[in-house]
């Protein structure tokens, strides 16, 4: 318990981006100029906030995210690093990720990223053929994201890029060719996502007026299995849902959350979590980059209220991020979170039901989600998690 | 003028009958108009049909009555009393008790459209009861009206005499005066009536008013009837102290009394509409008439199905709001029955199908209930091997079939009039359902068809499998025609093995198969595939005879979280969890409510 609490990820969120992607529900915001020396300003700030209330831990990742945070100015991403470097201890294996877009203008900034401290960036890279890329709306190339990609793999100790599919009109055979062409990139970390439909998006928007083609249940299943086919035989095998991975390439940040550990979010609309006193407080900041920015120049953070975590939904949370891991979750890690055994904490024949499906396994170590699990986690958690 | 009766000669008591949309309720705000019951301004469309639901759908469902002063041309008043009549068959006791009630009718036929079956049946009621028959023509004013070939059908498909009809346009007034006069000249004033005899009166209809307590409707046939007399209900022995008499003008009037011939309403302080039974005569307490009055045949409910809430938490409003239709419904049953699949809700009974979407919809609307339905059924007779019988009101109360002898269910005469180019069809889909032809004529292109059919061929979509079939041109009417020896059983829906008590039904055998695989079908649609597959049977017995398969779900997970936010994501779990306390368990899987409902509903729609 001792060793999870002091051991510290993180998150700090840069909402910016030049233009919205019609997929994109995060909270990211198209401004004509941003003043960087109070955004710098602002997130130091909350950074302070945090220090005084999670003092004494260890750092052991930080992730910029977006947004876009690659449009920071790398004197605010150093500004930040060393600001956590100065308040908290930094474990000497520390992961300092940056989500980067696959443009020029960007990638030269890579290097002076690289001096400030980043050391692992994960490139938005989403699709192969440039058709796709414009259906996106991103405003990249194949031939620039494969440039930047040459710059990051240069410049940084690990890389990572995302990919997206179960686009509309893509066919297993397409998905196919396209992993193997990522493939040939020879990463060590590929995120890949299911494009879903979100609310309040413009391809939301689309979907209802029937504009677009989505596939249907079946056809996802068969690219997502596809993934997981040829990904595994590549020595990239998916150590969570959508995150695949060389083993010993996982990201750690992203690991925390699904470990549940304790990280803190900096920056508009970020989210915490974060144990004070055996007491799990959820975080979270003003969603609207101006009013963050001036709750943090008035009061030194731009959080709402804490939240107190109930044992109850520590558990349901605890679960249902750690089911999202290969590795599931460890019996001695329900134990040291939540204080009761799996017996106490889950309905026994609902648990026998799913383990004699090949849904779920348990053994003596741990509880863990099978592929087939996996493949149907919402359903899995709804049904094991539903009152007791 | 309250403080005498007027002389049987100068009264007219009259029903009017028609088909739905030929006018019926226009011509009775005209005659009200014309007579000077009601001032222009107060006059709003269609005033005797006072729930909104009756003005809306442009159906009268309760018998209203109106007392209307008419000067003749003789220069003598006349007093007339106006019955407006349901034109439905589900309604038909209520016609039968306007029809016992007056000595005339006035059938309403549309001239665009000739006569219709639910006409026909009131109509030969009317005959029945004695009544003298004034034929009007109405919307005489509209290009399509042909009065001839209307008199015509109504001397070929009934068999009056038109040479009195009278043609007038009720929305226009055109012939309303001519009408009025027609009126008191060819229908009858009321046979006897002896002012100095023991009172006898007609208990006609009661209903329940916030104000008043129960509203009773009489119509005197002898003596005197007056406020502060102690009379005595023949049929259930009670005796009450009358505390008003009056009249609707249509304006409710208190009038000191009523004599002989005359039709008005009385309160006596009761609570319970229970206690009046419709059909009963009311005499003097100290002065007791020597014969009650031959009365009605209560009202039996035909049509049965269960209703449900949606939300479990309404079960008691609905439990209210059955109470409350009840109190002016005497015709309307219910009880409590509860249900697996779909929890506690009530089983009711209904004169018809009209009654039971009636109910239904004032449900609905006015006590703002949301609820499930089951497919409606008949009551069945199931003879038992030990000699004894049983009604069958709920396909579930179904005794073992070894304990069943055989089972008779109630057949129906219908009367369907429908334009010639769409009697293959109809023909069609009675023999499917088990129908048997009696009679086929034709008037000009219309054909009238009589057929025999199982009531619980009816029940199930023929009305609407009827309209469509004849693009809304064919109508429809029924009587009930006795019971019959049939194959009938009882057919359960199974979802991995497990009964779903809601859907079982008794079928004929023959049609087993056609509804059996109809329901699984749209079970498969409205199942959300989930974790573990999902067999849908239909059975007889231990036989399955109609079996589809919900395959597992392939994919289901939500590819990312968007930084660190949990709380989002437990929201979505937190909603499925929710979502879950509605589901039922059939053996490993949970079936959403909501897919039953929707069952239950499409079976309305079809």
């Amino acid at each position: 318990m001792r060793v999870q609490n002091l051991a510290l990820a993180i998150y700090v969120h840069w909402p910016f981006c030049l233009s919205k992607c019609p997929y994109c529900d995060f909270n990211s915001h198209v401004r004509e100029t941003v003043d960087h020396d109070r955004w710098r300003t602002g997130l130091l700030a909350e950074l302070d906030h945090y220090a005084d209330r999670a003092s004494g831990r260890t750092v052991t990742s930080i992730f910029f995210g977006g947004g876009t945070p690659s449009l920071m100015e790398p004197s605010t991403a150093a500004a930040v690093i060393d600001r956590v470097a100065a308040r908290w201890t930094m474990a000497p294996d520390v992961e300092i990720t940056l989500e980067a877009n696959p443009s020029s203008v960007e990638s030269a900034r890579f290097a002076a990223l690289a001096v400030a401290g980043v050391n692992r960036v994960s490139l938005g890279v989403q699709a192969l053929d440039d058709a796709s890329l414009s259906f996106l709306g991103r405003r990249h190339n194949v031939a620039e994201a494969m440039d930047a990609l040459a710059v990051a793999k240069r410049q940084f100790a690990r890389t990572s890029f995302d990919l997206i599919y179960a686009r509309p009109g893509q066919s297993v055979a397409d998905w196919r060719a396209e992993l193997a062409r990522a493939l040939e990139e020879g990463t060590e970390h590929l995120s890949v996502y299911q494009l879903t439909i979100e609310e309040g998006t413009r391809f939301a928007t689309l979907a209802a007026r029937g504009e677009l083609d989505m596939p249907d249940e079946e056809t996802q299943a068969a690219l997502y299995e596809t993934t997981q086919e040829v990904l595994e035989a590549a020595g990239l095998p998916a150590y969570e849902i959508s995150n695949h991975a060389r083993p010993g390439a996982e990201s750690r940040h992203n690991l925390t959350y699904w470990r549940y550990g304790d990280y803190v979010g900096i920056g508009p609309g970020a989210h915490g979590r974060l144990t004070v006193d055996g007491v799990k407080l959820a975080t979270r900041a003003h969603r609207a980059p101006e009013i963050w920015l001036d709750r943090v120049s008035a009061k030194g953070h731009g959080a709402h209220a804490d939240v107190p975590v109930s044992m109850a939904e520590r558990s349901d949370e605890l679960l249902m991020m750690g089911l999202r891991l290969k590795e599931g979750v460890a019996r001695a890690r329900l134990r040291d979170e939540l204080g009761a055994d799996i017996d106490i904490l889950l309905d026994d024949r609902k648990l026998s039901r799913l383990v004699d499906a090949g849904f779920l396994q348990l053994d003596d170590d741990r509880l863990s989600a099978t592929a087939e699990g996996r493949q149907r986690l919402n359903a899995v958690l709804a049904s094991l998690l539903s009152h007791k | 003028m309250t403080d005498t009766t007027t002389p049987l000669a100068r009264i007219r008591n009259f029903a009017i009958i028609a088909h739905i949309d030929h006018g019926k309720s226009t011509l009775a705000d005209r005659l009200i108009e014309e007579c000077g019951g009601l001032e222009k301004r107060e006059m709003k469309q269609q005033v005797l049909d006072s729930m909104d639901l009756e003005r809306e759908r442009g159906i009268t469902i309760k018998a209203q009555t109106v007392r209307l002063a008419y000067t003749a041309k003789d220069g003598l008043e006349y007093q007339f009393n106006l019955m407006d009549t349901p034109g439905h068959v589900d309604f038909a006791y209520e016609v039968s008790r306007s029809l016992a009630a007056c000595e005339g009718s006035l059938l309403v036929v549309d001239s665009t459209q000739g006569v219709e079956a639910q006409t026909l049946a009131n109509v030969y009621q009317a005959i029945e009861n004695d009544h003298e028959i004034l034929c009007v023509i109405n919307k005489v004013d509209l290009p399509a009206a042909d009065v001839d070939r209307v008199k015509e059908q109504i001397e070929e498909v009934i068999g009056l005499d038109t040479s009195n009809a009278v043609a007038i346009s009720a929305k226009s007034g055109i012939g309303i005066p001519e009408l009025l006069e027609a009126i008191v000249t060819f229908l009858p004033p009321p046979k006897s009536g002896d002012a100095d005899a023991p009172l006898k009166a007609l208990l006609v209809d009661s209903w329940y008013d916030a104000y008043l307590g129960v509203v009773i409707l009489v119509r005197v046939v002898d003596g005197t009837i007056r406020a502060g007399q102690k009379v005595r209900f023949m049929q259930t022995g009670a005796t009450r102290d009358i505390d008003r008499v009056g009249m609707f003008a249509p304006k409710r009037v208190v009038i000191d009394q009523l004599g002989p011939g005359e039709m008005g309403f009385i309160t006596a302080g009761i609570k319970e509409i229970a206690e009046t039974k419709v059909g009963d005569t009311i005499t003097d307490e100290r002065r007791l008439a020597a014969e009650p009055l031959a009365g009605f045949k209560p009202s039996v409910p035909v049509v049965f199905c269960s209703l449900f809430p949606v939300d479990a938490a309404q079960f008691e409003h609905l439990r209210d709001s059955l109470g409350k239709l009840a109190l002016n419904d005497s015709s309307f049953h219910f009880e409590a029955e509860s249900s697996q699949a779909l929890g506690f809700g009530f089983r009711c009974g209904f004169l018809g199908l009209l009654h039971m979407e009636i109910i239904q919809e004032r449900l609905e609307r006015e006590f703002d209930l949301d609820m499930i339905a089951t497919a409606p059924s008949v009551v069945y007779r199931v003879h038992q091997t030990n000699s004894t019988m049983i009604e069958l009101y709920n396909p579930a109360d179904m005794p073992d079939v070894v304990k069943i002898d055989h089972i008779e269910e109630p057949w129906i005469k219908a009367t369907i009039l429908l334009p010639d180019e769409y009697l293959g069809g109809i023909l069609q889909l009675c023999q499917e359902r088990r129908g048997v032809q009696i009679e086929l004529t034709y008037v000009g292109a219309r054909a009238m068809l009589v057929y025999r059919l199982p009531l619980n061929e009816v029940v199930f979509d023929f009305y609407d499998r009827l309209k469509s079939i004849s693009r809304g041109y064919a109508s429809f009417d029924y009587t009930l025609d006795g019971y019959e020896e049939g194959d009938l059983v009882k057919m359960q829906i199974l979802v991995n093995n497990d009964p779903v008590d809601a859907l079982a039904m008794v079928v004929h055998r023959s049609q087993s198969e056609r509804r059996g695989r109809m329901l699984c079908e749209r079970l498969k649609e409205l199942i959300p595939k989930q974790l573990f597959k999902i067999a849908i049977q239909a059975a007889i017995g231990g036989k399955v005879i109609a079996r589809e398969t919900v395959s597992a779900m392939r994919k289901d997970v939500t590819a990312k979280c968007y930084g660190g936010d949990i709380s989002r994501k437990r929201k979505l779990l937190d909603k499925q969890k929710e979502g879950k306390k509605r589901m039922r368990q059939f053996g490993e899987v949970e079936i959403p409510q909501s897919a039953f409902i929707a069952a239950l509903r499409m079976g309305d729609e079809n």
